[in-house]
């Protein structure tokens, strides 16, 4: 990702036919008119607002502290932080949102964790949602993101390259469901981000009221509802087509709708605000010289690594991981040795249900539980099993691993709003230079 | 409840602007999809780019709406371009996926504080189109009874509904001459198409280009129509709501987007105004369904109408139902 | 070599022998004039891998083409003469499909140069070889299912000028070309006997009968030289006989064919010249009656009978069109 490509993308998109002047905007757009979706006709009667919850470095409260929501310039409004830190701001409609914090307030030696971190200028606020908005708060002055002086902060990296390594981690096991459905039925499963919002949500659900069961148990519930999921549409739905014959295309699209579905129904009951889980969530970070990493999040990184060695065990050493394998390979061929392929695919459903469930818990964990998030993590999933070569499951998670340190390394040079950016585009340059993936096979013709 | 003013609502949409610029951006898929056989899942890029084509044209560089438009269509046939290189000489899955990710890319693109100066990032951009409302025929509101339309929105439809027409009948000129002949050769078997000298590649880029520029066109539409632009209107759903009303008409049919769009409009308006009737005189209780929900409920109808259409009617209402019977791939 | 192998071969030897004779026979009895003339142009020569013919057509030097690890392709020379039938066999993964696709561009080998017609068209792609009057076909019929029988063949006409975006709205430029293509297709259609289906899909049509319309909508590129990829695979018997009879037709006409083909029947009653591969190298070539009792032709399918098939190096059965 040179600046020069970058460059290039932004003037041919920018206006490359209009000249180099880049003037400003004609700026005076009457304030106050709101600039939210135009597309649809939602509902306008709805009580949006904004919202959160303001924590130190050490996660402790930040009380008195002023927040600012302004729109296009103009002050929406404005409150401050109560005695356990949370605050709220009604605002006139769905749109995007300024919101401003006010670093004089903050208690001595805390400050945003980066430069501009006090401004948050790009906050959407859905139809009727009350929005959650997160100022990361760290220790003493602000890290303006090149370590100082214009040299590279080492350690800034390191952080990030942990942070990379977790995140990838996270996006790995997910994409193995992705990766071995598509492998053993040809199937894009657009609906497989669903399932890891299922996951995220039926853990929060189980483990807040009114489940209240300890967050460990509710995730291995969670991986269980998702599987149930997961497999009874392969079930109900995806066997029964096969059986008709019905074309790939054609359950490429029925699995758009499917995801559609499960992601609205999820929204209805769940509602849109981002959610976190009671548990694990104050935790204070260990220092291990380079990096600092919680101990929540060193287990999740830890178990997720764990998973992918097991899942390769599975498939290198286990009868129904050869079978996988086989079909993969060639299903017809493996039909005809005597392996039940119907059988086969049904606990790949199962098992990539089961681990997009728990990823999902884990990446409720480690920033929030909301109905996009499965969405949010599809496109990084794609770009992962296309990185690793579509069908190949130790693919998909060498993918993920470069597609999260490079959507968390971005943000050592390049805003952090344009990290997924960055992954995606990292999965385009892939497909231009070697379309089969890192590890796929180049396949034959006629 | 009130069923002649939700039937009115539903009629309203099904006619209205939207639906139009909707119906405009599918005929466009209907070049990718229907008759080349190209899985482009990100239409909504190309209306991105033509929209803020036009807005920033306007806003900038003071050119009339009218460059503004050409300018938007030349962005669309870049992005094709640039798009098309890459990505037309994959299989067809993979470039359904560079495609969506290639319109979130631009979106992010055009909302960071990188583009800002241009693109007014979040903020988007607003009152660009006052050019087109100057050139209004229509003096007052056109009132049928129940239905009334503002000179506006009047002047909109007219102009939209002649824009997704023409366009639907140029594709229908091209779709039936050798070139398309040669297009639906491709969507049936490109090694086929070029075991007999055509260069596939160059007919999947046309392609590409003359439906990017139909969703350019209909991207321009859309900022007119609102006269404010924000980059996160251009979300991937946009794109499936293309999807199902191209297969709702009938892909591969010219006239399939068309009515695919009316009827899509009619059907979803008619839900929202039902759902808030149905709320509102407490038929629904609100423990069920609030009205805040409305929109979650209609995203959520459209993907179970893709699902059910895909499933037990892929040729839609105008589609070639023998046709799809030999769809063995 | 075992004692057991050569004695396998010794029989094998045999009857091929009284096979060869009882065809000969019936091809003695009528031989047409483009066989004639194939064996008079193929008389004098050699039946050793690479050798050079009077009038070839096509020219392969060195090409090569690997699968991962896999040797798929590696011919050091072959020539193919002008106005024969000449067959590729070779047991299964010998690369008679691998070459097929790199000669006519649907693949890309590692090294190598070919040329045809006197033109090296090395490297180039697909359609411009289509173009230059090298058509093929494919192992898995490619009908396009939702165009009709007569879509289908007028596709196949080169140089349309309705073929051109920019033009193709305007139907007086092109009217005239296709009503002469239109023309032209229906000639063809008759002549394979298809006119009865010609406004019906293709994706109607019976394995059989695809594999009499790709024939035919290959004609329509107007080529010098076909290449038939198993054209009788999946094919009744009684359709078999009329294939054989429009692939020999085309021959006498002047044209050259080139075809994979596994029934060793047909080959060896059609081909003037044949050429056997074997783990990607060509083993031999020859006339019918050379092949017939050629040592290593005969090894090479014994040995591929016993052995176990190389996964890696077997064809997949379905393959899809992908690139």
């Amino acid at each position: 990702m040179t600046p020069r490509l970058l460059a290039v993308l932004t003037a041919l998109f920018l206006g490359v036919f209009l000249g180099p002047a880049a003037a400003a905007v004609a700026s005076g757009h009457p304030a106050g008119m709101h600039g939210g979706p135009t597309l649809s006709s939602v509902a306008q009667d709805s009580e949006e607002s904004l919202q959160g919850t303001l924590r130190g470095p050490d996660r402790e409260a930040v009380s008195g502290v002023t927040v600012t929501v302004t729109q296009d310039g103009a002050e929406v409004g404005s409150t401050t932080t109560g005695d356990d830190g949370r605050w709220t701001v009604p605002v006139p409609g769905p749109g995007a949102y300024t919101v401003t914090l006010d670093t004089s307030g903050l208690p001595e030696g805390v400050a945003p964790r980066t430069v501009g971190g006090d401004v948050l200028d790009e906050v959407v606020v859905r139809p009727g949602a009350s929005q959650g908005v997160i100022f990361q708060l760290g220790e003493g002055e602000p890290d303006d993101g090149t370590g100082g002086g214009g040299s590279f902060d080492w350690g800034r990296a390191a952080q990030l390259l942990v942070e990379g390594i977790k995140f990838g981690a996270i996006i790995a096991i997910t994409a193995v469901g992705l990766s071995l459905v598509f492998g053993t039925t040809k199937l894009i499963n657009f609906a497989h981000g669903e399932f890891v919002t299922i996951g995220a949500v039926a853990a929060f659900f189980l483990s807040t009221s009114p489940g209240n069961l300890p967050l460990v148990l509710a995730a291995v519930l969670a991986m269980v509802v998702a599987a149930v999921v997961s497999g009874g549409f392969e079930v109900a739905m995806w066997r029964p087509l096969r059986n008709r014959g019905t074309g790939l295309i054609q359950m490429f699209i029925v699995a758009i709708g499917l995801a559609l579905l499960l992601r609205h129904v999820v929204l209805i009951v769940f509602g849109s605000r981002r959610r976190q889980y009671d548990e694990y969530t104050l935790q204070q970070a260990w220092d291990l010289g380079l990096f600092r990493i919680t101990p929540r999040d060193l287990t999740i990184t830890l178990l997720s690594f764990a998973i992918m060695l097991a899942v390769a065990l599975m498939l290198q050493r286990t009868q129904i991981g050869k079978a996988m394998r086989a079909v993969n390979d060639n299903s017809d061929l493996a039909r005809a040795s005597g392996i039940d392929v119907e059988r086969v695919i049904l606990v790949v459903w199962i098992l990539g249900g089961a681990l997009a469930g728990l990823g999902g818990v884990f990446f409720g964990l480690t920033q929030a539980v909301y109905p996009e998030m499965g969405f949010a993590l599809l496109l990084l999933m794609f770009a992962a099993v296309i990185l690793g070569g579509l069908g190949s499951a130790y693919g998909a998670m060498i993918g993920a691993l470069v597609i999260g340190v490079v959507s968390q390394m971005s943000t050592l040079w390049f805003p952090a709003s344009l990290q997924y950016m960055w992954a995606l585009l990292a999965m385009i340059i892939v497909l231009l230079v070697r379309p089969q993936g890192i590890l796929g096979r180049r396949e034959r013709v006629g | 409840m009130d069923f002649l003013a939700i039937l009115t609502n539903a009629l309203r949409g099904a006619l209205g602007p939207e639906a139009a610029i909707y119906a405009l951006a599918a005929v466009g898929l209907n070049v990718h999809f229907g008759y080349t056989g190209l899985l482009n899942f990100g239409q909504v890029g190309f209306m991105l780019v033509g929209a803020y084509g036009t807005a920033i044209s306007v806003l900038s560089f003071e050119l009339p709406l009218g460059v503004g438009v050409l300018v938007g269509i030349a962005c669309a046939v870049v992005l094709a371009l640039i798009l098309g290189i890459p990505t037309l000489r994959l299989r067809g899955d993979y470039l359904a996926i560079a495609t969506i990710a290639a319109a979130e890319v631009l979106r992010y693109l055009y909302r960071s504080e990188w583009a800002e100066p241009l693109t007014g990032g979040v903020f988007g951009l607003k009152q660009f189109a006052d050019g087109f409302f100057e050139l209004n025929p229509f003096t007052g509101a056109l009132d049928l009874g129940p239905f009334d339309f503002s000179a506006r929105a009047l002047w909109l439809m007219v102009v939209a509904w002649s824009a997704a027409l023409l366009a639907a009948g140029f594709v229908g000129l091209l779709v039936h001459s050798p070139w398309g002949r040669v297009l639906r050769s491709v969507r049936e078997d490109e090694l086929a198409a070029r075991s007999l000298g055509k260069n596939v590649f160059a007919y999947k880029m046309q392609s590409l280009v003359l439906g990017g520029v139909f969703g350019a066109i209909a991207g321009s539409l859309l900022a007119v129509n609102s006269q404010s632009l924000n980059p996160d209107s251009f979300m991937p759903i946009i794109t499936f709501y293309l999807w199902t009303i191209m297969i709702l008409g009938g892909a591969s049919r010219v006239m399939g987007p068309i009515l695919g769009s009316v009827v899509f409009w009619f059907l979803l308006t008619f839900l929202d105004s039902f759902l808030r009737q149905a709320i509102g005189a407490g038929l629904i209780p609100s423990s069920v369904l609030a009205p805040s929900d409305i929109g979650a409920v209609r995203f959520a109808a459209v993907g179970l109408g893709l699902m059910l259409l895909m499933i037990f009617r892929p040729a839609g209402l105008i589609g070639n139902q023998k046709e799809l019977r030999l769809d063995v791939r | 070599m075992s004692g057991e192998h050569e004695t396998s071969g010794e029989e094998v030897l045999h009857e091929r022998e009284e096979l060869a004779q009882a065809e000969h026979a019936i091809a003695e009895s009528s031989p047409s004039v483009g066989a004639v003339r194939a064996a008079e142009a193929l008389a004098d020569v050699e039946p050793v891998p690479g050798v050079a013919k009077l009038d070839p057509i096509l020219v392969a030097d060195n090409v090569s083409r690997h699968f991962g690890g896999v040797r798929a392709v590696e011919v050091d020379h072959l020539e193919v003469q002008r106005g024969t039938i000449t067959a590729l066999i070779g047991p299964n993964g010998a690369g008679k499909s691998t070459f097929f696709n790199l000669v006519t561009g649907f693949d890309q080998p590692d090294s190598g140069s070919w040329s045809f017609d006197g033109t090296d068209i090395t490297g180039t792609s697909a359609y411009r070889i289509a173009r230059l009057g090298m058509v093929r076909t494919f192992q898995l019929t490619k009908a396009l299912m939702r165009l009709t029988t007569l879509e289908n063949v007028m596709l196949g006409a080169t140089a349309q000028r309705g073929e051109r975006m920019l033009v193709a709205p305007l139907r007086m430029v092109w009217k005239r070309q296709e009503r002469d293509i239109e023309q032209r297709s229906d000639e063809l259609l008759e002549r394979f006997r298809l006119s009865h289906m010609r406004d019906e899909y293709a994706g109607t049509m019976s394995g059989g009968q695809r594999k009499l319309l790709e024939m035919a909508r290959a004609l329509m590129v107007n080529p010098s030289m076909v290449m038939l990829d198993e054209p009788m695979a999946g094919v009744n018997p009684a359709l078999t006989q009329s294939l054989l009879g429009h692939i020999q037709a085309l021959r006498d006409e002047g044209m050259t064919i080139v075809l994979v083909e596994h029934d060793m029947d047909v080959i060896m009653s059609i081909s003037d010249w044949i050429v056997c591969f074997a783990e990607g190298k060509v083993i031999a070539e020859g006339r019918p009656s050379d092949i017939r009792t050629n040592r290593a032709v005969i090894d090479a399918y014994l040995g591929a009978r016993r052995a176990l098939p190389d996964r890696a190096d077997t064809p997949k059965p379905v393959t899809e069109d992908e690139t």
